[in-house]
């Protein structure tokens, strides 16, 4: 199809980004790969789950309603269970490569004049020994489980490890009837308190948290890790009722997990472990954003993020990009951005002058300031990498242990990348979506972002199909 | 000043970690130094082919069938695992009548030059590849190609030869003494020093040339290699169409792809890879993945309903002449070159390595090296 502006993502940037440009006259398509529009931060039950109160789930309910009922009237072309592998940059336009879910077999094309990249973030794991045991989840995951499929992960669960995440997935849980047996934060809450000025907002939505993991009484370990994950399960009861070795080769699972105190300098203090009985431990140390499109594109990146403008314009011509794929920041921050895009985009195109709008720009202002005050404050412990064992798994997808990589280290690899090359760490389905820190973290090197020019795996028929010259030779 | 050791290797890339072997072979202590970690340059981005398949009789065949033999040499030693060696033999088909009348006159020539090549006829192509199109015209087999996994390849070629290895760390100069004679290199951590120096950078070869004041026109030519999901083996060989030979020696600066198609021990099939010269310019091609992927399709049709995963780009070192230079530079006495092999380097690495020791020790090299003099092109420049 053709449209005169492609919106790839329809989370919160994504919504205000399509609503703000078509609301000035321009056709804008909306492409996602999910099943219906919110992204991971409105993620909504299937219909099929008839919930009754899905926004007890869910924080500002009232925005999300006023973008889906904004998306329901306007004009925008929604193209759900898009996946996107590339956008390509052609003589007149973008074409959006998407493959069709969920399958993804069959290809689907968007030809735009312009692109607006809201391709998000994800959450980002570091590796310590048993996260790989059944049980163990991501934090974003947990929350999806609840969200989307309006299931609990288990009954009772440790919720760990770093940012600000971890809060609303605590009280999630616990207000969902799962017995949170601790939320461990390795962050010292004096570093938050540093930021206050920067804060002011996030504070009070911390405030609100607080009350409520103390109404769950959720005990609070800050400046706390989680070392290792136990497994067991390796017996399981006869008809007869007695225990005995199972023999149906099934994993063992979580049974467990060791938290430790850290030091000043993020180091475990010797003594201080504990064990913690659980079925589920829901970890994450933070979020990193989605730039695969953007490098395809040739975009320019700012550290691990996209680099935009004031008009939330990357360097090539046409191209704008808004929310987590800019630097993580949040759903208001996205909100803002994915506002000002939209705008931008639409002036662009009709040829008239951007008119940002004020309110937008200072909420923009105002939250990334919030946004950088959390990330220097939530850190991962610096040492981690120290409490790893050489028998942990680091690459789930090639199963690459940390040994592994510390053999490619002593070979000669410096980096990630040779790290990679030496051992496959990162080859695998995920595309080291899941292990690039951790393999970075082992390396001793900052991470850096990771060329995956397809975005998702594709066909090679599908490829070979847009070969000018198929054909036998 | 005191001597660091006998020879420094610029390069810790796959041909840089065949001198060191050689070198330390032929008991010279060597140091290996590099801007950026072990196979941080083209070796990390090669397939890891060891083809005589590919190359016409001449001087290149020649290094390509004393490297095989080398390879084969270091595989039996115990090095086989750990590089993923593989003599798994090539299978060079050819589409139409036409193609396969060059084709087997190619073989024809190769043979006589030492090289097995088994003619196949079309309708036995699938009893070395089940999976291979139908209305192939027919093929050879070779079975003296093989593979490794170059990033590999060079870390434990490194590792073999108990060379120094200096990582992350810059040559930015090549020092002369009295006479132009070469005294060691200088880098951005302090100099080295030793009374020879192998330029074995690669794609940067030029560069390093110029460092020692002389010239050595080192060019680059990108390459896509397509890399497919983990697969349970179906593609035994390494195979490839025969317009692929026309492409290596072509001069052409379009885009050309010609698929080798081949099956890696981790699962992957790797195809590519494709030649542009572009320059340094990494950026994706998304025509020339198409182009890959069509290739690749065309010679195995089960590939179309494969995925693929990834895609890594590389850039090809190679001279005017598409030979490499390798040997001494009369212009630098001292100073070795070892690079330009272009999209062959992991192949002829083990045959450089040893005429590069062989250089380095004042033996008598087993190859003819006036082909790949390092100063043939300034002659013919004056």
């Amino acid at each position: 199809m053709r449209t005169d502006l492609a919106v790839i993502g329809a989370g919160p940037a994504g919504l205000a980004a399509a609503l703000a440009a078509c609301a000035r006259g321009v056709r804008v398509a909306l492409v996602d790969a999910a099943t219906e529009a919110g992204g991971q931060f409105y993620r909504q039950p299937a219909a099929g789950l008839r919930a009754g109160r899905p926004e007890a789930l869910h924080h500002r309910w009232r925005t999300w309603e006023r973008l889906r009922d904004g998306l329901a009237a306007s004009a925008v072309r929604v193209l759900t269970d898009h996946h996107v592998w590339a956008v390509e940059r052609g003589p007149d336009g973008f074409t959006v490569h998407a493959l069709l879910g969920p399958e993804q077999e069959e290809p689907a094309e968007v030809h735009a004049r312009a692109v607006i990249l809201a391709t998000g973030g994800y959450e980002q794991v570091l590796p310590f020994p048993g996260w790989t045991l059944p049980g163990v989840v991501t934090a974003g995951g947990a929350q999806a489980m609840l969200k989307g499929g309006l299931v609990v992960p288990g009954r009772r669960a440790v919720v760990a490890g770093s940012g600000p995440l971890l809060l609303p997935v605590a009280t999630g849980l616990a207000a969902a009837g799962v017995e949170v047996a601790a939320l461990v934060e390795s962050t010292a809450p004096r570093r938050l308190a540093g930021h206050v000025p920067a804060l002011a907002g996030k504070l009070a939505e911390g405030a609100g948290y607080a009350a409520r993991l103390l109404r769950h009484r959720v005990p609070v370990l800050t400046r706390h890790t989680v070392v290792r994950a136990h497994g067991g399960g390796t017996m399981t009861p006869r008809p007869d009722g007695a225990m005995a070795p199972r023999t149906d080769g099934a994993p063992l699972r979580l049974t467990g997990v060791t938290v430790a105190a850290l030091d000043g300098d993020g180091r475990v203090r010797p003594g201080t472990e504990r064990h913690l009985p659980c079925d589920t431990l829901a970890v994450g140390h933070g979020m990193l954003p989605h730039t695969d499109l953007a490098d395809g594109l040739g975009c320019r990146l700012d550290g691990l993020a996209v680099a935009v403008d004031a008009e939330q314009r990357t360097d090539v011509p046409g191209v704008w990009a808004a929310g987590e794929a800019t630097g993580v920041g949040g759903a208001a921050l996205a909100l803002a951005e994915g506002h000002l895009a939209g705008r931008s985009a639409a002036a662009r195109l009709r040829g008239t002058t951007p008119d940002p709008a004020p309110a937008a720009v200072k909420a923009r202002t105002k939250l990334r300031r919030s946004a950088a005050a959390l990330d220097s404050a939530y850190a991962p412990p610096a040492h981690w990498p120290e409490q790893v064992t050489d028998d942990t798994v680091i690459c789930r997808c090639e199963e690459v242990t940390a040994g592994a990589v510390r053999d490619a280290l002593d070979l000669g690899a410096g980096d990630e990348r040779t790290v990679k090359l030496l051992t496959r760490a990162g080859m695998g389905w995920c595309q080291g979506r899941m292990c690039s820190t951790a393999v970075a973290g082992l390396a001793g090197c900052p991470p850096t972002p990771s060329r995956r020019p397809f975005a998702r795996p594709v066909p090679l028929g599908v490829l070979a199909r847009q070969h000018p010259q198929e054909g036998p030779s | 000043m005191p001597l660091t050791c006998d020879v420094v290797v610029i390069g810790a890339g796959v041909v840089g970690a065949a001198c060191a072997l050689y070198a330390t072979r032929a008991g010279l202590d060597t140091v290996v130094v590099d801007r950026g970690p072990v196979a941080g340059g083209t070796t990390g981005a090669g397939e890891g082919n060891l083809l005589v398949s590919d190359k016409e009789p001449g001087p290149e065949l020649e290094l390509a069938l004393l490297s095989a033999r080398l390879w084969a040499e270091l595989a039996r030693e115990g090095l086989g695992k750990a590089v993923e060696y593989e003599a798994k033999g090539g299978v060079v088909v050819a589409g139409g009548e036409a193609a396969r009348a060059g084709l087997e006159e190619l073989a024809a020539g190769q043979r006589a030059a030492g090289v097995e090549a088994v003619p196949v006829p079309a309708d036995r192509l699938t009893d070395l590849e089940p999976y291979l199109a139908p209305g192939l015209a027919g093929g050879v087999h070779y079975p003296q190609d093989a593979q490794v996994m170059p990033a590999l390849a060079a870390a434990h070629l490194l590792r073999a030869s108990g060379a120094r290895l200096l990582t992350g760390r810059e040559v930015t100069g090549v020092l002369r003494g009295t006479g132009g004679a070469v005294r060691g290199v200088r880098t951005d951590r302090g100099d080295l020093h030793a009374p020879a120096v192998v330029n074995a950078a690669g794609t940067w070869g030029g560069e390093v040339a110029a460092r020692a004041g002389v010239t050595l026109p080192v060019l680059p030519r990108r390459g896509f290699v397509l890399v497919t999901e983990p697969l349970p083996p179906r593609v035994r060989h390494k195979v490839y169409a025969a317009d692929y030979v026309a492409d290596v020696a072509s001069d052409s600066a379009a885009l050309q792809t010609s698929p080798v198609v081949e099956g890696t021990p981790a699962g992957p099939v790797l195809i590519g890879a494709s030649r542009e010269r572009v320059g340094f310019d990494r950026s994706l091609s998304i025509p020339a993945l198409r182009a890959l992927a069509a290739g690749a399709t065309r010679l195995f049709p089960f590939l179309a309903g494969v995925r693929a995963m990834r895609t890594y780009a590389g850039f090809r070192p190679y001279l005017p002449d598409h030979l490499p230079a390798i040997g001494p530079d009369p212009r630098a006495p001292g100073l070795h070159h070892a690079c330009g092999h272009e999209g062959a380097g992991i192949g002829l690495a083990t045959g450089t390595g040893h005429l590069i020791a062989q250089a380095l020790t004042g033996r008598a090299p087993d190859l003819d090296l006036r082909p790949f003099r390092p100063d043939r092109f300034t002659e013919e420049a004056e």
